[in-house]
């Protein structure tokens, strides 16, 4: 018997009350975190695992379509300046080609606004696509060639000539920090923080510690490449997109071909890995230009190279954490600042500060990001964007506070454990570090670390342990919407506009709705990754679920009302309002006497309806404007460094995390397994290798941009709180980035306690200690 | 990708005919030559498959083994004759790329691999290999995997190759035959330095065919090791790697050899250091000068001095750990 079988024997005992319509100072948590008897909890199979592994799942590439033409793109080698000349004849004359469009010959498109400066903005940057002979960075896509086959459109678009007058842009550090620095923003608010003095009390504090920790820029590299399918009919755009955002991509492309925002149809029902990179960039709309073009459909997908030249990526940072304290370990001055990288053409500031404003208490804080502007593809959002490389810094130096104090590192972070939000002053909706820091550190053996560092050997090998903290905040952005379809068979379909890409939202979507509604799972089916849904829903900021969450709770709603009306006098309901009845058994019960019900079915056939369908949406998160949110983790990590040749291996890792109710032991445990595996990337090995002389990405492969292989990685070891947030739907909060948190101290913590090096600029390769 | 013709050779013959024919490259696993296409970095206008031609592992008794050039890597590696007599080519050959690309790989391909040098990858990138005379963009660009030993002002690359740094040690011949008849060259005479021209990069003639490996039988296999120095622990190449081998009787080294990877332009036999080692008894102190003379010309660029330092520290452990096990281990 399956897992989905046994679960579905167990048959609820009692309704549940209907999800509250917010979640507000006052109001009632949603009941579904209080079900033990349920779905929700229960480690369930991804419902598409099957389709996945037969190659049945259809990803943006693999959409056939009759008359398909092949797109390829050609990338400026300059970094700055102007395409004097560009010839095409040659590429024109090659074998299959049907167009090659460039600056010359595009049609007039609008720039794609970008992301973060409006609420359905989903472009890199706003740069005009296409459209005059300007470089704004060294792979700026500056031809598009469409031909028959893949291959010829390849072939053809090396046959492009370009002759440039280079300008040569801003591409070290040291030319952009001349050039000047800005005050970084994050979703539209400065990233600066000033509590106090807090360089006069760090000056006076007993115990200090206070160093500059680099992180490079990195890029993404998701499995499945950047692609889409797309085709016009007149003015309405479709396109099979891999993309985490359908309706900000949808949006955002009719603003670039000024036409209505329903005109643009996207589909993508299974994304192979996000990470933050699969919104929209160059090669969606220069496929759907091209399309208009020759009037025939398109598929365009990017080679591994054509992600790393104009996908962005992480930025590199350069922070300084100091920290002030108290012999007895109290901190006195949090100090965080530094600068990152960024484009004049985006609005993403790398904010590594985000994770120093919420966890720990101290008397004062300054916390800063300052930017500077490089020609560069746009950075852009990357898995836990700011924490994961912030408390890289913060928890690396929170490791060097403790042994100068001669403290355990993580009585250190007890004991700084604020009561409420120490940056905001909001109560926090629940907070379970402490728990998560206990039972990790007994899980993991914590106690047999040595303080003195390198005292440990077996053979060549140097051994050591350390950890680190791992935050997250909660997000739940507006656009949570849903609509309910039920049917008189008893079936329901749940659709939102939102995006499998690896995560397990279809099948953790199902549960829930699935709970609600008092149905079976297969009497479930959820519906996702089409505009033609409701929701304007970004899978990202960890934020789909609770979006989700809130906008199937919102339609749920609006079914049982429908439900109550359509079931009249004549039903065991009759009276009953929506908050005295639940979902049990494939229909309505009164929670106070569950003999008291109707089936869905018998409700619908005496209303003489097939099917009812509701849609609502969520309502405005004002949670996040009276708590202070936030998930955390405590990790372990074991490191060995080799006494003679510095390499460094990874031999156990343990991630104890408190993120509210888990809805899928399963699913949820991948997630926080694949974000710590990234962790080990970002501190071991990744770094994309940007040419300063050039501006000119020299390791666009996976061959060189080192990324962790199997062996790499050891058992990882999960484990959580499992404690809801009363001021979450279901109780949870997102899992999908904090696992990459707090990674990169963990190791490097490691490290120094295996060998006495400290080592502040990732990644921590062996030559930093020989 | 160029479009190319495909030719499937059925004979040596046929293969040493089309091999001559202008445009033409020899096509063994792909595995490096068809990313080198791709990437527009090769364009042969004709390939001929040779994968077709000789893949036996052929037992010489006392005169060693002979690999005909189109054996798989994976099944050189596991061929028990290989693992018994010559551990350290079936160890090196493990090290290096991917279960996958072994199973493709030929031996004769391995040996002809090219440099992993990004700006060599990189046709928007000066590269006097790729474009004689256009300069060299690596010298002064990222070289963390490029070369301490033998290079010039012109080409700072390296060869990749694992495999051939055991063959270097292991003192193998690589059987070459053309239109003019066929010459066993010693595979550490194969490649070249990079001087002033390092786009040539072996001494084979236009239309030559790796057609075997040879390796001489040798007392080696009892105390020998193929370490590999790399950041992630599979799937990259050797920052260092070290094939030794020794011979010990009555605690004086009777044979010593001792071979480099990722350190020059070709695999890199230490005779400086054998020089020194051999005839004097086992010593870390021996060891350490014998590694000060390989390394006396060493110069370290931007980013692979710290290579220097690396390659002496392991050739000296490596050695002490060879020459201290009580028993031969296998």
């Amino acid at each position: 018997m399956s897992v989905v079988q046994k679960v579905v024997q167990k048959a609820m005992k009692n309704a549940i009350a209907l999800a509250p319509d917010s979640w507000m100072p006052g109001g009632a948590p949603d009941p579904l975190i209080r079900e033990k008897h349920g779905l929700i909890g229960q480690p369930i199979s991804r419902i598409d695992g099957p389709l996945k592994v037969s190659g049945q799942a259809r990803f943006a590439a693999e959409y056939p379509i009759e008359g398909l033409t092949y797109a390829a793109l050609h990338y400026s080698t300059i970094a700055r300046g102007r395409i004097v000349n560009i010839s095409t004849t040659e590429a024109e004359a090659s074998a299959g080609v049907i167009l090659v469009m460039t600056h010359l010959n595009a049609p007039r498109l609008k720039p794609a606004p970008a992301f973060g400066t409006n609420e359905k903005a989903a472009g890199g940057d706003d740069l005009a696509v296409m459209q005059d002979d300007r470089i704004h960075w060294n792979g700026q896509p500056i031809a598009l060639v469409l031909a028959e086959t893949q291959e010829q459109a390849d072939h053809a678009q090396s046959l492009v000539r370009v002759h440039y007058q280079d300008e040569h842009g801003i591409t070290s550090l040291e030319q952009a920090v001349a050039q000047g620095t800005e005050p970084g923003q994050f979703l539209g608010e400065p990233l600066k923080v000033a509590i106090g003095d807090a360089e006069k009390l760090f000056a006076a504090a007993p115990v200090k510690t206070d160093s500059v920790y680099r992180t490079p820029g990195h890029n993404h590299n998701p499995i499945e490449l950047h692609a889409a399918t797309l085709f016009w009919t007149g003015d309405e755009l479709r396109i099979h997109d891999a993309t985490q955002a359908v309706a900000h991509a949808a949006w955002t492309l009719a603003q670039v071909f000024d036409i209505k925002e329903e005109q643009v149809h996207v589909t993508s029902p299974f994304v192979g890995g996000g990470f933050g990179s699969k919104t929209l960039w160059r090669h969606q709309i220069l496929a759907a230009a091209a399309s208009r073009l020759v009037n025939r459909p398109v598929r365009i997908v990017l080679s591994r190279e054509g992600v790393f030249r104009i996908v962005g990526g992480r930025a590199l940072t350069e922070q300084r954490v100091a920290i002030g304290a108290q012999r007895d370990g109290g901190f006195d001055a949090i100090i965080h600042t530094g600068l990152t990288a960024m484009t004049p053409h985006n609005a993403m500031t790398e904010p590594f500060i985000v994770a120093t404003r919420s966890l720990y208490a101290a008397k004062s804080f300054k916390l800063q990001v300052d930017t500077v502007k490089m020609n560069m593809i746009a950075n852009t959002f990357m898995r836990a964007p700011g924490e994961a490389v912030g408390t890289f810094a913060l928890e690396s130096a929170i490791d060097e506070l403790a042994m100068k104090i001669g403290i355990d590192p993580i009585e250190l972070r007890i004991r700084n454990e604020p009561d409420k939000d120490p940056t905001l002053g909001l109560p926090f909706s629940q907070r379970g570090i402490v728990e998560a820091w206990r039972i990790g550190a007994e899980r993991f053996g914590w106690s047999s670390r040595t303080t003195q560092p390198a005292a440990r050997r077996e053979g060549d090998w140097l051994v050591g342990i350390g950890c680190a903290t791992a935050t997250y905040p909660y997000y739940r952005m507006p656009g949570g919407a849903a609509r309910i379809t039920l049917t008189r068979d008893g079936n329901a379909t749940v659709g939102v506009a939102a995006h499998e890409m690896g995560m397990g939202t279809a099948t953790t979507h199902t549960q829930v709705a699935a709970d609600r509604l008092g149905l079976p799972m297969d009497r479930v089916t959820f519906r996702y990754g089409d505009t033609d849904l409701p929701g304007v829903i970004l899978a990202g900021g960890s934020q789909q679920t609770a979006s989700i969450g809130a906008g199937v709770a919102a339609a749920h709603r609006a079914l049982v009302a429908e439900l109550l009306k359509l079931a009249g006098n004549d039903s065991p309901l009759a009276g009953l309002g929506p908050s005295e009845v639940g979902g049990l058994d494939g229909g309505l019960a009164s929670l106070e006497d569950s003999d008291r019900r109707e089936s869905y079915a018998s409700i619908l056939a005496r209303a003489q309806r097939e099917e009812i369908t509701v849609e609502a949406e969520a309502p405005m998160p004002m949670e996040v404007q009276h708590w202070s949110m936030h998930s955390h983790g405590a990790m372990f990590c074991e490191a060995r460094v080799n006494a003679v040749s510095g390499e460094i291996r990874i031999s156990r890792f343990l991630g104890s995390f408190d993120c509210g109710r888990i809805i899928n032991p399963k699913t949820a445990a991948s997630q926080f397994r694949g974000g710590i595996i990234m962790g080990l990337g970002l501190a071991l090995m990744e770094e994309t290798q940007f040419d300063s002389r050039t501006g000119r990405i020299m390791n666009p492969s996976l061959a060189e941009y080192h990324v962790p292989v199997h062996l790499d990685v050891p058992k990882i070891e999960i484990m959580w709180t499992d404690e809801p947030d009363p001021r979450t739907p279901m109780g949870a909060r997102g899992v999908g980035e904090i696992g990459i948190t707090g990674v990169g101290a963990a190791v490097a913590n490691a490290v120094y306690n295996a060998t006495g090096k400290r080592v502040r600029d990732l990644p921590i390769t062996l030559d930093k200690l020989l | 990708m160029t479009p190319f013709l495909y030719e499937r050779a059925a004979d040596r013959e046929m293969a040493l005919a089309l091999g001559v024919r202008t445009g033409a490259s020899f096509l063994g696993g792909g595995t490096n030559l068809i990313d080198l296409m791709r990437e527009t970095i090769a364009h042969p206008t004709l390939l001929v498959d040779v994968t077709g031609l000789s893949c036996e592992i052929k037992d010489l008794g006392e005169a060693g083994l002979r690999i005909g050039a189109g054996a798989k890597n994976t099944a050189v590696a596991a061929d028990r004759r290989v693992r018994e007599r010559f551990p350290l080519l079936s160890q090196s050959i493990l090290a290096g790329a991917s279960a996958q690309i072994r199973n493709m790989a030929t031996i004769g391909g391995n040996v002809l691999q090219r440099t992993r040098c990004s700006y060599f990858y990189d046709d928007a990138s000066r590269c006097n290999k790729r474009t004689p005379n256009s300069g060299c963009d690596a010298v002064e660009g990222f070289n963390r995997y490029h070369a301490i030993l033998g290079a010039s002002p012109d080409c700072v690359a390296t060869h990749p190759s694992d495999m051939c740094v055991a063959l270097a040690a292991l003192g193998a011949t690589v059987t070459v035959e053309g239109m003019n008849g066929r010459r066993e060259i010693p595979l550490v005479d194969l490649h070249r330095l990079p001087g002033n021209t390092p786009h040539i990069e072996t001494e084979l003639r236009d239309g030559e065919l790796i057609t075997a490996v040879t390796l001489p039988f040798n007392g080696l296999a009892a105390r020998s090791s193929y370490r590999k120095i790399r950041d992630r622990a599979s799937y990259a190449f050797a920052l260092v790697s070290v094939a030794s081998a020794v011979e010990l009787a009555d605690g004086k080294l009777t044979d010593v050899r001792l071979a480099l990877g990722g350190v020059a332009h070709k695999p890199w036999r230490a005779r400086a250091a054998e020089a020194i080692i051999i005839g004097n008894p086992a010593s870390e102190s021996v060891f350490r000068d014998a590694v000060e003379a390989e390394f006396a010309e060493a110069r370290g660029l931007r980013d692979n001095a710290f290579k220097i330092g690396l390659a002496k520290r392991v050739i000296v452990d490596t050695l002490v750990k060879l020459t201290s096990q009580a028993e031969p281990t296998r």
